[in-house]
């Protein structure tokens, strides 16, 4: 007898116990992913971030993208002696007009994190590079300042630093002789995973343009991929087959 | 096949010490400039992140182009058998490393980071041309050196012909590295083609061959040793062909993008509207740098005057200068096409030519380079045999007949 109520017992505590972790499990699961990664787990290719960016929704006089940037990764304000063309542009508003209709665009560029970057094949020592989940960076521990991949970019997204500096960001660690770029906030890409908002796209959504789409080009389910699915959108030069991650609508 | 004597130059002479201190001051001046750059960054420059390759570069290519090109004449004795360049073949050796170490001195010390070179022999992305020439022009030492000891040791000199052929092989792989640089940069109007790499194994032919006359010529001058015209006359024909030669590629070159539509914005501005570029085109390398040293080197009688021949030379050195700032800056200072089809502007000088003046550390640092390779060359000669006793017509060529040869004044 006691034997089989022994038995009913356990048989109602593992079932007690499969189901709590059937209805936690994917709550913690979740809750996981939206955490991002852990820092010691790789980066991995499941993933590719990317943008989209409105040229409809992006105002010619608004700013607050490239303003935004220079705070969270502290450039714009600390190269003092640097003429205007030599201080550092990860961010830049563009106004385009078509030369045969007339058509004016306002759009930011920025480094357009390239699926086959050219920086980073000239790179001779490997310092660019493109991580597993398409967001292309620089070591600057192996950057020699050689600039090679400043002759090869495309979309003269890449700065080199002309001077010392001072009151860095400890989101981006910059220095002198070496080259550097738009990072798609790397800190918070790792921080927050599919959840993360790049500083632009914060500062973007904060004006009430909402110009800006992050996500993951990989998960057909994002709103990214599922933005781009419905809208379409374009790559700046194409036609160089570089397939980049960031994708402009409007022009 | 005739023997020559070779022997050091006795180097006492209050010239030679003269042109020595003075490569010594230059090389000072330069390390000075080079120490300010270092110290402060490339903000004391002149060049910025749309002209990211200043005059640095422009001496460096020239003399890496130039080093390759420099090491023809021993190829001409070694590789094709041509036993009346055999004598000079230990200066062109030697001249070779020389604008090497030169130019690459230049081109290290303008990195953003020179005291990392460590890393550039130690990372490699071999997917880059950079990385791979890192790798041809360190092996280009080597080898060269090695070919010069074939040369110089009597007892090797059986290897001299293979290891000379290697040599040519090897340079030849070499400036195909160094034009691909910018024939692999895909996304510049500029650049994007594979003739840079011919091109610019045509300019090294011409470059070399000029700086080694000069050298030949100031060389045999500065220690009254004899110097024939049979030489001279060859070695000035031969360079008139190698303009030729640079002629053609340039021509092809702007023809082909001159029928592409989409490249009629950068050749609008190289050959009509680029201002400095424009002048430094026509005028210093197409006239000044080319028609007139083949004028010289082939007209009837001024072909014969050895003065007229080292200005030739010298205006083939100029001209080449001039190519190169074209390519590097001019190539540059072309606004990159990112919108096409667009007016383009923003805070970043977009859509508009970037303007460029060379600082005087820049300019130091590219002569520095020249002063090092220079005197490189100088201290060589005084301490090994580099040189042949006599280049008189009748040791370059035993079987020449005097008189045969036209006679130059000297």
């Amino acid at each position: 007898m006691s034997k089989d109520v022994n038995a009913t017992r356990r048989k109602f505590l593992g079932q007690a116990a499969a189901l709590t972790g059937l209805s936690v499990a994917p709550g913690v699961f979740l809750v996981d992913l939206a955490h991002g990664k852990p820092a010691d787990e790789p980066v991995s290719a499941k993933n590719r971030w990317g943008m989209l960016i409105d040229t409809n929704k992006c105002a010619k006089d608004c700013n607050a993208c490239v303003t935004a940037c220079q705070q969270e990764n502290g450039w714009g304000s600390n190269e003092v002696n640097s003429r205007p063309d030599q201080q550092a542009q990860w961010i830049r508003k563009v106004n385009l007009k078509h030369k045969a209709t007339g058509a004016t665009y306002s759009l930011p560029m920025l480094c357009q994190h390239c699926e086959t970057p050219p920086c980073a094949d000239v790179c001779p020592t490997g310092a660019s590079f493109r991580r597993a989940d398409g967001i292309v960076l620089v070591d600057k521990h192996i950057c020699i300042g050689c600039r090679y991949c400043m002759m090869a970019c495309p979309y003269k997204a890449r700065s080199f630093i002309h001077e010392v500096l001072q009151d860095q960001s400890v989101n981006a660690p910059r220095g002198k002789g070496t080259v550097e770029s738009c990072t798609l906030c790397v800190h918070r890409v790792d921080r927050d995973g599919e959840n993360a908002v790049p500083a632009c796209a914060e500062a973007c959504n904060e004006e009430g343009h909402a110009a800006f789409v992050f996500g993951d080009l990989n998960d057909p389910d994002s709103r990214l991929s599922q933005t781009l699915k419905k809208f379409g959108s374009r790559q700046i030069r194409a036609d160089l087959g570089l397939n980049p991650g960031i994708h402009y609508k409007g022009i | 096949m005739n023997h020559y004597d070779y022997q050091e130059i006795e180097g006492r002479s209050g010239g030679y010490w003269a042109i020595l201190l003075a490569l010594v001051g230059l090389m000072a001046v330069a390390g000075y400039g080079w120490y300010l750059m270092e110290h402060e960054g490339h903000w004391i420059t002149g060049m910025s992140n749309q002209i990211v390759w200043g005059t640095p570069h422009v001496f460096a290519i020239f003399l890496i182009v130039a080093a390759s090109g420099a090491l023809n004449v021993a190829s001409i004795a070694s590789v094709f058998g041509k036993y009346q360049y055999k004598p000079l073949a230990r200066l062109s050796g030697l001249l070779a490393i020389c604008l090497l170490a030169g130019g690459l001195t230049v081109l290290v010390l303008d990195l953003g980071r020179p005291e990392r070179l460590v890393v550039a022999m130690t990372y490699y992305n071999f997917k880059s041309i950079f990385a791979w020439n890192i790798i041809l022009y360190n092996g280009f030492f080597a080898i060269v050196a090695v070919y010069l000891w074939t040369m110089m040791q009597h007892s090797l000199g059986k290897y001299s012909k293979p290891v000379g052929f290697f040599a040519f092989l090897w340079r030849l792989i070499l400036t195909t590295g160094t034009g691909s640089i910018f024939g692999f940069l895909v996304a510049r109007q500029g650049y994007d083609a594979a003739i840079m790499a011919p091109l610019f194994i045509a300019m090294s032919f011409s470059f070399g061959l000029a700086i080694f006359i000069l050298l030949l010529m100031g060389l045999y001058n500065g220690t009254r040793r004899p110097l024939g015209d049979l030489a001279i006359r060859r070695l000035k024909n031969l360079l008139g062909v190698f303009i030729a030669g640079v002629l053609y590629f340039v021509l092809a070159f702007h023809l082909t993008n001159l029928y592409a539509t989409e490249h009629h914005g950068v050749e609008a501005f190289i050959l009509r509207d680029g201002g400095i570029y424009t002048t430094l085109f026509w005028w210093v390398q197409i006239v000044l740098g080319s028609l007139v040293p083949l004028a010289l080197l082939y007209h009837p009688s001024w072909g014969k005057n050895r003065k007229l021949i080292g200005l030739a030379a010298l205006l083939v050195i100029i001209g080449g200068l001039a190519q190169v700032y074209v390519i590097v800056i001019g190539g540059q200072a072309y606004p990159l096409v990112i919108f096409p089809g667009y007016e383009a502007s923003s805070t970043f000088t977009e859509g508009v030519v970037a303007p460029y003046s060379p600082s005087w550390p820049e300019v130091m640092l590219g002569l520095g380079g020249v002063a090092v390779a220079l005197f490189m060359v100088l201290f060589a000669v005084k301490v090994l045999k580099f040189l042949p006793i006599s280049l008189a017509d009748n040791m370059v060529d035993p079987y020449h007949k005097s008189g045969a040869a036209d006679t130059a004044s000297a």
